[in-house]
């Protein structure tokens, strides 16, 4: 898959030390910016994305040829206005769409990095991405927006760097992976490291592709972003193009259909082993832990006005987990606005068509943008 | 909904302080402080309607209940704890007022008036429970389910060890104080009581 030439790419000169211990320089960061960046330099949203997302966020993915990930939410009069902010998005690091990560050669072995890429975690990755406004010559940021992982980012950003956002959207997310989250992410490392085409992650070198294990792990993955009643009225126990039972181990359910196709589509544009980096990365977010028990002291330093959002039939990143994140904030007496939207679409509510979700965010900016003209 | 307490509420609150409006609505008030006081404002409202109207307006408003939610806000968060109209329809209104206390400095509550001679009359004359325009439910239906007068408000404030600071009564649009010597008129004739206060 040549992709190389649809793709920005900055090369991060500085040295970065990582929290495994490990230092990386002169790595490649591939980025996408939608909009345009205004005199003041004021209007600039950094949106962090999700666990197989990518720095594609709206249009069609030139890659894929598919819509971005966050085409209901970005673009021209849409959540994320286009024609007023100026979007960035960046791949992560330990990703699969430009940025380095597990599938890049190693410049002194010559080789496919492979499971000797070194572990990384979500503050890792936004301290990669904080390089992008210094290439930009961006003082401070209109906003930090994510969903699920691109949240736990959007809090890691803010801990980190407390007076370069004006405001911060953490979505359907939390502060600490939770016991069953982890779970679920070993499923699916399990999943493609049981497959003999794993090969100890040197795969890329062999050439084969642990398809069947990258599919299964997007398929368990898959269910966790739904909602049982989602599910339920989407396929219920209907058949798939057939009358009756066929007394076998194809697809007999739709539901069994349409997990193996979105098991099949993504092992085309996902690699294996940044599947394993990245969901590492999730599983090791504790930002309770980073400030010794108490998730306050993340954010004692900023006045970065919060809006958090969660979803009734999230049951990956439940409303608790987002409510914590709240009363944490509100323990310091920081300025935070907090919504659970209705929804039956699951976790995945963030990224599809619901119309409260994508209202709350616009007018949260919209509003917020005016107000922070009118004070500068 | 403009009310017509809220510019009484606004009169008692300084300007540039900090606001808590508890069951802040469609933050009508929220924005008339803000616009009128330079209040640094934050509401808390249990409808997510309510709230999404409150963003729609740029307020900062976290969707939650007063009797679950006050608790994570540390002691004298706020200058001044709003409480509309909504300590009748809590459960437990000792707990709500025992929290507004806490996280407030002072607190502003108002309470419809169930000694109105309104209420009473209708009581007295039909037997059946009140319902004016101020208290428009059925008894099967109504979320107020912890009614009480200016006097017994006053009265709650003794048991609570609370002081009220300020208290005043809203008959027909106008405004006046409630004192030791008028009360027997004012819970008469008031529609609704505000009052003002502190530990």
């Amino acid at each position: 898959m040549n992709i190389r030439e649809n793709i920005k790419t900055l090369i991060i000169e500085k040295p970065l030390e990582l929290d495994c211990g490990r230092t990386i320089s002169k790595f490649p960061l591939a980025y996408e910016t939608y909009g345009k960046l205004n005199e003041n330099k004021d209007n600039a949203i950094l949106v962090f994305h999700a666990l197989t997302g990518d720095q594609f966020v709206t249009g069609v993915n030139p890659i894929t040829k598919k819509d971005g990930w966050w085409s209901y939410a970005v673009g021209p009069k849409k959540s994320i206005d286009t024609d007023k902010y100026f979007v960035i998005c960046a791949n992560v690091i330990g990703g699969c769409m430009g940025s380095f990560g597990p599938s890049h050669e190693n410049p002194e072995t010559k080789k496919i990095y492979g499971t000797d890429f070194p572990v990384i975690t979500i503050n890792d990755m936004v301290n990669a991405q904080v390089n992008l406004l210094d290439f930009f010559n961006i003082k401070k940021l209109f906003s930090v927006v994510g969903g699920s992982m691109g949240g736990m980012q959007v809090l890691q950003f803010v801990s980190n760097f407390p007076d370069k956002a004006k405001t911060a959207v953490p979505i359907a997310c939390t502060s600490s992976h939770s016991a069953q989250n982890i779970a679920f992410n070993e499923l699916g490392r399990q999943a493609i490291t049981a497959d003999h085409n794993w090969m100890d992650g040197k795969y890329n070198s062999k050439r084969t592709l642990p398809d069947k294990g990258l599919a299964v792990a997007r398929m368990a993955a898959h269910i966790t972003y739904l909602s049982k009643k989602g599910l339920q009225e989407k396929f219920g126990r209907n058949l798939q193009e057939r009358d009756d039972l066929k007394f076998g181990f194809d697809a007999d359910f739709q539901i069994e259909s349409y997990l193996r196709y979105q098991g099949s589509v993504f092992v085309d544009r996902f690699d294996a082993n940044s599947y394993l980096y990245i969901t590492r990365a999730m599983d090791y977010f504790d930002l309770v832990k980073q400030f010794d028990g108490n998730l306050s002291n993340a954010f004692k330093k900023t006045k970065t006005k919060f809006f958090i959002m969660s979803f009734t039939s999230d049951w990956l990143y439940p409303t608790q987990e987002n409510k914590d994140i709240v009363i944490a904030l509100n323990a310091i007496g920081a300025n935070v606005g907090f919504v659970e939207i209705d929804s039956d679409k699951g976790h995945d509510s963030f990224l599809l068509e619901v119309p409260d979700f994508l209202n709350a965010l616009k007018n949260f900016l919209d509003k917020s943008y005016i107000e922070s003209n009118d004070e500068s | 909904m403009m009310k017509a307490e809220y510019n009484f509420i606004a009169n008692i609150i300084e300007k540039n302080s900090t606001v808590l409006d508890v069951g802040c609505d469609d933050g009508t008030l929220m924005e008339f402080l803000k616009k009128n006081k330079n209040v640094n404002i934050r509401g808390i409202e249990i409808s997510k309607e309510k709230v999404q109207i409150c963003i729609a307006k740029g307020l900062t408003v976290i969707e939650g209940n007063a009797e679950l939610d006050l608790k994570q806000f540390p002691k004298n968060s706020f200058d001044y704890v709003v409480l509309g109209q909504t300590l009748q329809a809590f459960i437990n209104p000792e707990i709500v007022i025992k929290e507004l206390l806490r996280v407030g400095k002072k607190a502003i509550v108002t309470i419809p008036n169930f000694g109105n001679w309104k209420v009473r009359l209708d009581l007295l004359f039909k037997g059946t429970m009140p319902i004016t325009s101020s208290l428009p439910h059925e008894w099967y239906n109504t979320p107020n389910i912890h009614m009480c007068t200016i006097k017994d408000f006053v009265k709650f404030s003794e048991t609570m060890n609370f002081k009220i600071v300020k208290s005043l009564a809203l008959i027909n649009k106008n405004i006046s104080n409630i004192s030791k010597s008028n009360i027997f008129l004012k819970n008469l004739l008031g529609e609704l009581g505000i009052f003002l206060i502190e530990k």
